[in-house]
């Protein structure tokens, strides 16, 4: 009960200094008040709620693929040692490229609009989950495959029975860390070379010089993402909790 | 060579030259992809010419400072955070959602605050690295051995000479995991903000390249990116490595 006291009063202070800030530099900033009756006013506007489901769509698209890809390349190297070892350092060094330097080449193959957003979210993405994946089930105890192998399942049984549910305390550690790199892609995407979308929304206001259309975007943007990380951090915790 | 590091090298030359051979063979349009030798030849005349120096310069010195200013401010905080075990507690699940805000989306405040230069770049680097910093310095500090706490306290160090001579040194480990984070994280930061929005440095010469056509120049510039990075986070591997076996973990 007194964390969560705690966490409010945290909060009071972020709003605090918000205002602060506000007060300090007019111009720069909108006060908390303010930024939230303009993101009200915007949830109520015709016009933004295109720009939003392309934003939506492009990313849970992207999601699913950085989903099925990274599970697919993360569970076929934690099952062959060799291919592991290999790819580590590999998929690590991928994992800490600037991939923003990638997205032209991005743009040359898929060309301006939905599906170039969606290839960015998903590099993005993917690499997380598979190394994350990779671990999980490099690190599964030897005597699961053993007795999946005494019970004589087959390969793609032993996947779903025993692979997947002993590795799933820590996929959902990656995946947290997947959808938030995917939204990264995404509107990173938008925000370079797009004509819809929440990114392009930003970029739009900044070029109009619109503080407050800017900071209630960037508002929206948080509650949703803060709000989506917090319920799989909530589920990492009961499922790590569960397995332990 | 080890078998391991044998395949390794393998898989990414062969990706390499199954690249060039599809760019030789005209498989990929030279207008979306060029051949990897080309990218290679193209950046040497670049860095030959020289045209290119001041834009270098200037990001590494952006990430630089980004580096610097988040792994010791990532440090001091995470030192002072986990000093006040009331405000952890209350501070960790912000902590734990924070790399799920859209950062970038905050670049245009930064702009507006510190102007359209160094500041505004500098400021999302620092933004990017320092929490990662901050985490791994709560969890190094959490796995400290208490007797070095309870060493700390017999020799009546104040807080922050036991921060410096004894939680430093004993985290090490974990706080390396900080440190190579907020290397790859400056460096992420400080070149998206420079290729969505500035005036000069790496990523926004990539992005003028694009802009322009000038695929062969972008390829190179891309190229010159990829294998700094790379480089320097292997330094970082390479160094934790050998860190790692001198404390004997």
């Amino acid at each position: 009960m007194r964390r969560l006291l705690d966490i409010v009063l945290l909060m009071l202070a972020g709003l605090a200094i918000w205002h602060a800030l506000h007060l300090a530099a007019p111009f720069a900033l909108t006060s908390p008040v303010e930024t939230v009756t303009k993101a009200w006013s915007m949830l109520n506007s015709a016009a933004f709620w295109p720009h939003a489901l392309e934003t939506g769509k492009a990313f849970l698209i992207a999601l699913l693929l950085a989903i099925l890809g990274g599970l697919a390349i993360g569970l076929g190297l934690g099952l062959n040692r060799t291919g592991a070892q290999v790819a580590e350092p590999i998929l690590v060094s991928i994992y800490s490229l600037p991939k923003v330097t990638l997205y032209p080449v991005i743009l040359l193959v898929f060309g301006l609009g939905l599906p170039a957003k969606i290839a960015f979210g998903t590099i993005h993405g993917i690499i997380p989950i598979a190394l994350f994946a990779m671990n999980a089930v490099r690190n599964l105890a030897n005597v699961h495959f053993k007795t999946a192998r005494v019970l004589r399942l087959s390969r793609s049984q032993t996947l779903l029975t025993v692979v997947m549910p002993g590795a799933l305390p820590e996929i959902v550690s990656g995946l947290r860390i997947g959808f938030s790199l995917t939204l990264l892609g995404v509107l990173i995407g938008e925000m370079f070379a797009s004509q819809r979308g929440l990114g392009f929304l930003i970029m739009n206001a900044i070029g109009l010089h619109d503080v407050p259309a800017i900071m209630a975007t960037i508002l929206l943007l948080a509650i949703v993402a803060v709000s989506a990380s917090a319920l799989l951090l909530w589920l990492d915790h009961r499922l790590h909790h569960r397995a332990a | 060579m080890t078998r391991v590091g044998f395949l390794r090298l393998l898989v990414v030359g062969g990706f390499v030259l199954v690249l060039e051979a599809m760019c030789r063979t005209g498989l990929i349009s030279p207008r979306i992809l060029i051949a990897p030798s080309e990218m290679a030849l193209r950046l040497a005349q670049l860095l030959a010419a020289g045209k290119f120096n001041a834009d270098i310069a200037e990001t590494l010195g952006n990430v630089a400072i980004a580096f610097v200013l988040s792994v010791g401010g990532g440090f001091a905080i995470g030192a002072a955070i986990h000093a006040l075990p009331r405000l952890r507690r209350a501070i960790d699940p912000f902590l734990a959602s924070y790399y799920a805000l859209p950062f970038f989306a905050f670049y245009p405040l930064f702009i507006v605050l510190f102007g359209l230069g160094r500041g505004a770049i500098i400021a999302i680097g620092f933004l990017f690295g320092v929490v990662a910093m901050i985490i791994a310095t709560l969890n190094g500090f959490d796995r400290i051995p208490r007797v070095l706490v309870k060493t700390a306290h017999v020799y009546r160090m104040g807080p922050v000479s036991a921060a410096l001579r004894i939680k430093l040194p004993s985290a090490t480990p974990y706080l390396f995991t900080g440190v190579k984070l907020a290397i790859a994280y400056s460096f992420i930061g400080v070149i998206a903000a420079e290729f969505i929005m500035a005036s000069s440095g790496l990523g926004y010469s990539i992005a003028y390249a694009f802009n322009n056509f000038d695929n062969r120049t972008m390829y190179a510039l891309m190229l010159f990116v990829i294998v700094l990075v790379t480089i320097v986070n292997a330094l970082f591997h390479g160094y934790e490595q050998r860190l790692l076996r001198r404390l004997g973990c």
